[in-house]
């Protein structure tokens, strides 16, 4: 192979060498200092168990309302669907579906594809298809809106702060542990290391 | 020849943009796939220039009315009220809820219009072939990549208020026109992110040491 080790940067499309990293490195491009790869020990391990752990919490953050409302003795609560309902019902059509693919759809597709391939490679066999999910994977990334549904969240409850009896439900506190085990999975998931094994069970 | 400064497609070379592999291009071949994970091999994402200039403009005329008509339409035992985005950060500023207000007034008005200033500025300086401040402009690009979702803070904000407070005659929100174009704005401008290709900002230089 003549580019067995040459890789080309992702942002300004520099030739370079590979660098052999140290564990818990970062190769850097050195014009643009776009990071190419990392180094992350015991990437596999961490990725299933951060995966496990927000599989689970996304769960019960779908299951349970979020947040309930009292106010001179009426109450109501919603759940993330619920409220997806909700806007569907007003007409917003458009909205309600992007709501529902950036904060259901998206991140519910991305966890299963991950555990769909570590899993796997935990018990030591090849996931088949690997190239084609790992491809999925990066495309569907940007539209996982998890993170920014609940600063929204915290936000509509600090508007009705003044007006109502605010009642924060089990989802909320699911979600709030979801984005941190769903951003420690994005990042210990290492493409860079999943893309080589697709070359080498070629 | 200066090895530092040589790139993958001068040679001849093309990084997938999947798997970032390097695959020799054939010369007069087209479709063209990559030999590692099989996706089509493109040297720059296709049309890039004319696909970012699409999807920004269509972005500038939702933005006008995502700010112009109401975002939510509040009813209420005292009256019904119509908000647009900036009539929200104001309320929320008037009513001591500052941080909040200030969250709000960056996510949805300075972070879009940032956005789309400077994908306009990136792609006038790619069109007038600037060899200059090339790294500037990357990592302008790369923030521009990061803060793309956070915009859709205030769809989401409106959709909690709609499906919470629905108090039958004592108060209730619906939705206004002005959400679906904010979140028309949003997504435009994440694909006319996606469809620009930052190796674009060190051609014009790599032409020059050539």
């Amino acid at each position: 192979m003549t580019s067995h080790n040459l890789t080309a940067c992702h942002e300004c499309d520099l030739l370079q060498r590979e660098p052999i990293l140290q564990p818990g490195g970062v190769a850097c491009c050195p014009r643009c200092n776009a990071v190419l790869f990392r180094h992350i020990p015991d990437s596999v391990d961490r990725a299933l168990a951060y995966t496990l752990g927000a599989a689970f919490l996304f769960i019960i953050a779908n299951v349970f309302p979020i947040v309930g409302l009292e106010a001179a003795g009426i109450a109501n609560a919603t759940s993330l669907y619920g409220a997806v309902e909700a806007i569907w019902k007003n007409g917003m059509v458009f909205v309600a579906a992007l709501v529902f693919v950036t904060t259901i759809l998206i991140p519910a597709l991305e966890l299963s594809l991950m555990l769909y391939v570590l899993v796997p490679l935990k018990l030591g066999q090849m996931p088949q298809g690997l190239a084609s999910i790992l491809r999925l994977l990066q495309s569907m990334r940007p539209w996982s809106m998890t993170q920014v549904f609940i600063l929204g969240v915290l936000v509509a409850l600090v508007k009705l702060a003044h007006l109502a009896h605010i009642v924060p439900g089990i989802a909320l506190w699911s979600f709030g542990g979801l984005i941190l085990l769903l951003t420690a999975a994005v990042a210990s998931f290492n493409r860079h290391e999943l893309w080589n094994m697709v070359r080498e069970g070629e | 020849m200066n090895d530092s400064n040589v790139t993958a497609s001068q040679l001849g070379l093309c990084a997938c943009h999947g798997c970032g592999s390097l695959s020799r291009l054939v010369a007069g071949s087209h479709d063209m796939c990559c030999r590692r994970c099989g996706a089509a091999l493109h040297l720059r994402k296709p049309d890039s220039i004319a696909r970012t200039w699409a999807f920004l403009i269509a972005a500038y005329i939702l933005y006008v009315p995502a700010n112009v008509l109401p975002m939510m339409r509040t009813g209420s035992l005292f009256g019904a009220q119509a908000d647009t985005i900036m009539s929200g950060v104001v309320y929320l500023w008037h009513s001591g809820s500052w941080h909040i207000a200030l969250v709000v007034f960056i996510a949805s008005i300075v972070v879009p219009l940032a956005k789309m200033f400077s994908l306009t500025y990136l792609l006038i300086s790619v069109q007038l072939g600037w060899t200059h401040r090339s790294l500037e402009r990357t990592k302008l690009y790369r923030i521009l990549e990061f803060v793309g979702p956070w915009s859709m803070l205030d769809v989401f904000v409106v959709m909690i208020l709609v499906a919470l407070v629905q108090l039958k005659s004592l108060a209730s929100i619906q939705p206004g026109p002005a959400v679906a174009a904010f979140g028309g704005v949003v997504v435009l401008t994440m694909f006319a992110a996606m469809a620009f290709d930052p190796r674009l900002l060190w051609e014009p230089k790599e032409r020059h040491h050539v």
